[in-house]
């Protein structure tokens, strides 16, 4: 019998990505592996239908962006649940933003086709191969991606709202 | 999301599809929505009909988008508690105890055991009106306007025991990180008593009218069903998932708040249709009914927060008094807490489903990303399969079944 924990968890990915793998570690009792942006479709794949893991249930996925990162300003997060084995996964991949095209996992899992469009939406990251890519929670005619970091949340040019005084 | 004017112009769906028009095509184009008495809230949904029956569906989403994760990027994070009041408010106290709960997670607080069930209380008594809410709309769409009306008086219940815990009512805010602001007052006690000892007869009284009623059971078996597969790969979770036969509960697989304490069952399914959906919410309530019966006859003592004088207010009077309760006081109020970096992913059970937080800190005053994992954002993107083929009646009753709330669904 295997224990199924994350120490198994992370030795079934390290075998399957090999140098694929960049990172791993464990944080708050969950898993955390950063691979590339070509392995993903696989990992997501090897993981939901490993007989033993099971992962099948992609809770949820979000783009995230790191302006000072340079190569690697973009990033996709997901979390992916085995229901049977009650373990969690994180995965994020990371890539430009000069090159966001990400391939989709759609193909995998039905769920991902709205949180890709909200990624999408949200970060400007184009998902190949999705069937419907187009906004989903803006209006159709905005010309930005109003999560990355560039976008202040907060009108610039407001004089009224020093607050040098705390470290800020 | 398409501006209105630009709907014809833009929409495929909205001009009648395949090239013909809405008269002389093939299908009939019907517009359903965003603002439509039967929809409860803010979707659109261009609808081909074939008839009577749905052949297939267009969604829009976004009306009331608030971007609340960008938002959130900007507040420190006890201002971010009024923010998550208005994913699902139906049960905000969930929404922010589950937020609470992901902060206590990233700075690794030691929470007494009193506010575990205090916040156990609070929640439950939120899922009942969640549910409330729901199953007696579901009432409403069948024709059955009795039952909402009977129901409805407790919900009225649960929301002036809110306001005994926190002063409010709808969008609660209850709670801080670390605890509660004050404890429960004499008047909650005594209106929980009285709560707990005369509402399993108005529920039953409501079951009474709807469960096993022939009208009802014919209207809603078999409408909108999906199956546990097709459940789970749509992401589905909640009363909606354990409908079509999954037990999945984050409250019994990832416990949280002490509910392993507890001894409660998770009502299943099977058909994943409206009648199940609608029976595991009537379960459910009974359930939490139990559930804050133990906590509450179990109510520890002890204090009604944590000791984390960096992250919850002092007493006002020390405020006053006392240079360093002076010093926090203004350092909590300003958003100058620290907070360690990391990422910390926390689920509660919501009214209906696994209500996400996706915490990324920098070690700033403000979350570097927040994500929430909006439950019913994720179910709702099933309703075209789940209507398809369907009547139309049938859909709008799969709508109230699902729990789709729009503040949750737009974010």
């Amino acid at each position: 019998m295997i224990t199924i924990d994350n120490n198994y968890l992370k030795e079934q990915i390290a075998s399957h990505l090999g140098k694929q793998l960049l990172h791993c570690e464990e944080t708050y009792g969950m898993l955390c592996v950063e691979t590339t942006k070509e392995s993903i479709i696989s990992l997501l794949q090897f993981l939901k239908e490993h007989s033993e893991l099971q992962m099948s249930f992609l809770t949820t996925m979000c783009g995230i962006h790191y302006p000072d990162n340079k190569g690697k300003e973009l990033g996709v997060t997901y979390h992916l649940h085995s229901l049977v084995n009650n373990i969690r996964v994180r995965i994020k991949i990371f890539f430009s933003e000069h090159d966001c095209v990400v391939p989709t996992a759609t193909t995998l899992f039905d769920t991902a086709n709205w949180m890709e469009r909200e990624a999408f939406d949200f970060y400007g990251i184009k998902f190949e191969g999705h069937p419907n890519l187009k906004r989903i929670l803006n209006v159709d005619h905005m010309n930005y991606h109003p999560l990355r970091k560039e976008y202040p949340l907060e009108d610039a040019t407001r004089t009224d709202k020093d607050d040098h005084f705390f470290g800020r | 999301m398409n501006d209105i004017a630009n709907i014809p112009n833009n929409n495929k769906a909205a001009k009648g599809g395949d090239s013909k028009d809405s008269i002389s095509g093939e299908y009939t184009t019907l517009n359903l929505g965003p603002t439509h008495p039967a929809t409860h809230g803010i979707f659109q949904n261009v609808l081909q009909m074939d008839g009577e029956r749905i052949h297939s569906t267009e969604q829009t989403i976004g009306y009331i988008h608030r971007a609340f994760e960008k938002l959130a990027e900007r507040r420190p994070y006890n201002q971010i508690t009024p923010i998550t009041d208005r994913l699902n408010y139906c049960s905000s106290p969930i929404n922010n105890i589950g937020w609470q709960l992901t902060v206590e997670k990233l700075i690794q607080a030691d929470i007494p055991k009193r506010v575990d069930y205090m916040r156990v209380i609070i929640m439950e008594l939120a899922r009942i009106a969640d549910h409330i809410i729901c199953n007696s709309v579901i009432g409403v769409d069948t024709g059955a306007m009795t039952g909402f009306l009977y129901i409805f008086q407790w919900r009225e219940k649960i929301y002036e025991l809110y306001e005994e815990a926190c002063g409010t009512r709808l969008t609660t805010n209850v709670g801080r990180i670390g605890g509660f602001e004050r404890d429960f007052s004499p008047t909650f006690h005594t209106k929980l008593k009285k709560f707990l000892k005369d509402f399993p007869q108005g529920l039953q009284e409501f079951s009474d009218l709807l469960e096993r009623n022939r009208i009802f059971m014919d209207r809603v078996i078999n409408c909108g069903p999906i199956s546990a597969e097709r459940a789970l790969d749509y992401g589905f979770t909640g009363p909606n998932l354990r409908a079509a036969g999954v037990d999945y509960d984050v409250r019994v697989m990832n416990p949280y708040c002490s509910y392993n304490d507890f001894d409660f069952t998770i009502p299943l399914g099977t058909q994943g249709d409206t009648y199940d959906r609608f029976m595991v919410r009537q379960q459910e309530m009974w359930e939490s009914l139990k559930i804050i019966k133990a906590a509450y006859e179990n109510l520890p003592e002890g204090k009604y927060h944590a000791d984390l004088p960096d992250f919850y207010l002092p007493p006002k009077d020390q405020v006053y008094n006392n240079m360093e309760a002076l010093i926090y006081h203004f350092k909590i109020v300003m958003g100058e807490m620290k907070m360690p970096a990391g990422e910390v992913y926390h689920s509660v059970e919501g009214g209906n489903g696994e209500l996400g937080y996706y915490l990324v800190s920098d070690g700033g005053r403000t979350p570097y990303r927040l994500h929430f994992r909006r439950p019913c954002f994720i179910y709702y993107q099933a309703y075209p399969e789940m209507i398809k083929g369907a009547l139309l009646s049938d859909a709008i009753l799969t709508m109230s079944s699902m729990n789709v709330i729009a503040g949750e669904l737009d974010a």
